[in-house]
């Protein structure tokens, strides 16, 4: 009874949906002030039964509902509370259902927070989300309906979540991710609506800003959440793999941050006007292509759902509509948008728009690889694939670019800048990066390394690049507080951001040359020396889970002199239901270093293979990831998008003439 | 002339777009029929034991074996290991290995470290045999038959589910044609 509940709600947000899609875009058309303002009751009522539709889902798995079809693949009456209910998006269906709730839930964000925009512009932005939905929930409803039964044969227990997805950071990842993929639609609905009204301005841009930062910091808390899981639950210490859906979120993950620049520019300056719209369409193509790419099984991958042409077609047909209908649409209405403001070559402006070029390059190439596979079987009938080595190839040197203009960009003045002057602000940055970097390259034991050079003193450019000009926005000030405090939110939200950046490449490059590892055969008592560290091997027990069974190893961990460190206890479990075996590494967390061991197969005798790394600064990667999406969420705070709500709506009378002009 | 850039990005999408559907059907899952009931390609490559001694495609002679095309770069690989560790130690199951466009010795430590469930292991470092095989992307699965014909092939991690309801039945059906060799 409940899943037809949930079935029906969906059906019912459907026909809401394309309501939506229709009325208030025709309303703008025909200027029907009644049709324009059913877009907010619309959006509530999408969202209303959307939500109804969760949580009836999720009532089903709670109560071991297995005659629904999909509770039954997904879960077991022995699976932990916790993981039934994210188990509603641990497959296909039930994450397609969160992707239409958060879709629903974005758009009743824009219906109440846009109160002060002009009526026209939140009329036809409502509706081209209405639209994006009315294709998410076709989709769902039918090809991926999570409510079917099986009956009348409904098994007697359900064949249980896949272990690899029964932790902590599955959890909350897919949601993380989902709203930033999601929340992009609203940037993108901006941009379509000013495409067909035909204005596009500052205030365009100044609306636009907040949502897409918000929906980046999402997707940035997403991504490193998805990276942390894969790192602790692999059982092989790795965090990032190049694997096409990891390349799927990463795309669109580039993009926005090029457009949450190429925004700024626009609404300071005027100019860009038309590449932002289209890194705004762009950006939210790309989190599409990446559900393609993820749901339909072209490419193979540890993510990829269950395969079926028929929602790969389905998706490819929406695509098309979407990308290709916006981007006909960019085509032809583009040259309306046009800019009109000059700017000279050394101007924030241009670097700007090298940040925006080294992004996109760093996109395209990605693309490139990952769809290169596909590409190559269609051009030439051969079967290729792609590791890592192609994108490690390009794909550090381009940050090393970004990061090193970084540095400039934020320094330089808008529309015009003296190089000399640029130079005097800059160069004890720059002295002082190249000087402690050579120092602290060669403080490790390992000895000198170029890479980790290179990586210490782009690191230290930004963070002294960004200490410069904070102290010099200080210099005038009467007193250092005092100057701090008249900093505005967004000013610290951006320095943030390029901090979290630095953060992000300092542990990837320690990570990646400094961390040690071993492998090796540990009969209990065994002795590993590492990184300053002794590791002894204890021997294992059999611990019983509730719904699996594990050998757990002990291993002491002591400094070289017999201080204790720390004991872990990897455990190497083995999942009745699915019958499968799960390495669970155990890891002593430190911003530093992780110690991390994972268990290998037994080899008799109570000896086992033993892996043990020392990770150094592992953790800087995903505490990067952080800092920048707080600096994202600083920014979104900041007072600047709210104040303008008074003056916007005394001019609301004449921009809305404007708009049903146009 | 200025106007007509603007479309680029969209032929550029409807390009991508008609590649897309293209690869929605050359469905990676199946085998290609040009390979399925052919017999395995002729290589002639060195293994990954010690001595490095030269293998060809009279490895695959004689009993029904699993040739697993895998690599250390390839995520997907660490997830199906420890299930080809127990296909071979606990079920007995013959499967040869294709280290695919990876570092040798990189592959080395990772067998002696997690385990070897492999007869015999060819190293593919080009990757020219998996060209000629059609890999897709590692892992990769064929069911080969005592004659050295391909008779399956499974693209994607091995696990307990895809082994009890494709590879197994074909395997046990082809261990019963025959006999014992």
């Amino acid at each position: 009874m409940i899943a037809e509940i949930g079935h029906f709600a969906v059906i019912l947000a459907f026909c809401l949906s394309l309501v939506l899609a229709i009325v208030p875009l025709i309303g703008t058309l025909l200027k029907q002030e009644l049709w324009i303002a059913m877009g907010k009751p619309l959006a509530v009522g999408q969202f209303g039964f959307l939500l109804i539709a969760f949580i009836a889902l999720g009532y089903c798995f709670a109560t071991d509902d297995f005659s629904v079809a999909y509770v039954a693949q997904n879960s077991n009456s022995l699976l932990p509370l916790p993981y039934k209910i994210s188990a509603i998006w641990g497959a296909h269906e039930g994450s397609f259902l969160l992707w239409c709730l958060m879709t629903a839930g974005w758009t009743l964000a824009v219906a109440i927070f846009s109160q002060s925009l002009p009526r026209y512009l939140v009329a036809r932005v409502l509706s081209i989300l209405g639209l994006c939905s009315v294709g998410f929930l076709a989709f769902l409803l039918f090809t991926s309906n999570p409510f079917k039964r099986l009956l009348p044969h409904a098994p007697i227990d359900g064949r249980d979540l896949n272990p690899l997805l029964q932790d902590f950071g599955l959890i909350i990842h897919p949601p993380m991710l989902y709203m930033g993929y999601v929340g992009f639609s609203v940037v993108f609905a901006f941009a379509i609506a000013a495409l067909l009204g035909g204005r596009l301005d500052a205030a365009w841009a100044r609306w636009s800003r907040p949502w897409t930062t918000i929906a980046w910091s999402f997707l940035t808390v997403g991504i490193a959440l998805g990276s942390w899981w894969a790192y602790y639950e692999l059982g092989w210490g790795g965090w990032w793999f190049w694997d096409p859906v990891e390349n799927a979120s990463f795309m669109p993950w580039l993009m926005g941050t090029a457009l949450i620049h190429s925004l700024a520019v626009t609404e300071k300056r005027g100019v860009f006007k038309s590449w932002t719209v289209f890194l705004a369409i762009a950006t939210f193509s790309l989190s599409l292509l990446g559900a393609f790419l993820v749901r339909s099984g072209v490419l193979t991958s540890v993510h990829a759902f269950a395969t079926d042409p028929a929602r790969g077609v389905f998706i490819l047909a929406f695509l098309l509509l979407v990308v290709g209908g916006s981007l006909l649409l960019y085509a032809l209405r583009a040259p309306a948008v046009q800019s009109s403001t000059q700017f000279s070559l050394w101007s924030r402006e241009t670097l700007l728009l090298l940040n925006n070029i080294v992004l996109t390059i760093a996109t395209a190439l990605i693309l490139v690889g990952t769809l290169y596979p596909l590409l190559a079987e269609a051009l030439s009938g051969s079967k290729l694939s792609v590791g890592p080595p192609y994108f490690n190839q390009f794909f550090p040197w381009l940050m090393v670019t970004l990061a090193l203009l970084l540095g400039i960009g934020i320094t330089i003045n808008w529309k015009q800048s003296r190089m000399l002057q640029l130079f005097s602000y800059l160069r004890w940055a720059l002295l002082g990066a190249l000087l402690l970097g050579s120092v602290l390259s060669v403080w490790h034991t390992q000895g000198w390394l170029l890479p980790v050079w290179v990586g210490l003193v782009v690191v230290l450019w930004i963070v002294l690049s960004v200490l410069t000009d904070v102290l010099r926005k200080l210099r005038n000030q009467s007193s250092t507080w005092q100057g701090l405090r008249k900093l505005t939110l967004s000013y610290y939200g951006m320095h943030l951001g390029h901090i979290g950046f630095a953060v992000c490449i300092l542990g990837v490059v320690l990570t990646s040359f400094y961390s040690e590892e071993r492998d090796l055969r540990m009969a209990p008592g065994d002795q590993l020396q590492l990184s300053g560290l002794t590791f002894t091997f204890m021997g294992t027990q059999r611990v019983k889970g509730p719904n699996f069974e594990a050998d757990q190893g002990e291993i002491k961990v002591t400094t070289l002199e017999g201080g204790h460190v720390t004991t872990l206890h990897p455990q190497k479990r083995r999942y009745e239901v699915q019958r499968s075996m799960m390495t669970e590494a155990a890891i002593d967390p430190g911003l530093t270093r992780d110690l991390y061991v994972a268990l290998g197969e037994p080899l008799g005798d109570g000896a086992w293979a033993v892996r043990i790394h020392y990770k150094a600064f592992v953790r800087c990667i995903w505490l990067g990831a952080l800092i920048m999406a707080l600096g994202g969420i600083l920014a979104v705070l900041d007072k600047r998008y709210r104040r303008r709500r008074v003056v916007v709506a005394r001019t609301e009378q004449t921009s809305e003439t404007a708009y049903s002009h146009a | 002339m200025k106007r007509l850039k603007l479309f680029i990005p969209l032929l550029v999408f409807l390009l991508l777009a008609g590649f897309l559907y293209q690869a929605l059907y050359q469905n990676p899952r199946t085998l290609p029929s040009a390979l399925l009931n052919k017999p395995f390609p002729v290589f002639s490559l060195p293994g990954l034991g010690e001595n490095q001694k030269t293998l060809d495609a009279s490895l695959l002679k004689g009993e029904v074996t699993l040739v697993n095309v895998w690599a250390t770069w390839c995520p997907s690989c660490h997830v199906e290991h420890p299930f080809l560790l127990r296909l071979a130690q606990q079920q007995g199951v013959r499967i040869v290995g294709i280290n695919y466009k990876d570092d040798t010795q990189q592959a080395k430590q990772w067998l002696a470290k997690l385990g070897n469930p492999y007869q015999a292991t060819v190293v593919d470092a080009s990757g020219d045999l998996g060209i000629e095989l059609g890999v897709y992307g590692a892992p990769e699965t064929y069911v080969v038959d005592r004659q050295g014909v391909i008779r399956y092939k499974h693209i994607g991690v091995i696990d307990e589910r895809v082994w009890q309801e494709s590879l197994q039945p074909i395997v046990s059906q082809l261990q019963g044609k025959g006999g014992p060799s």
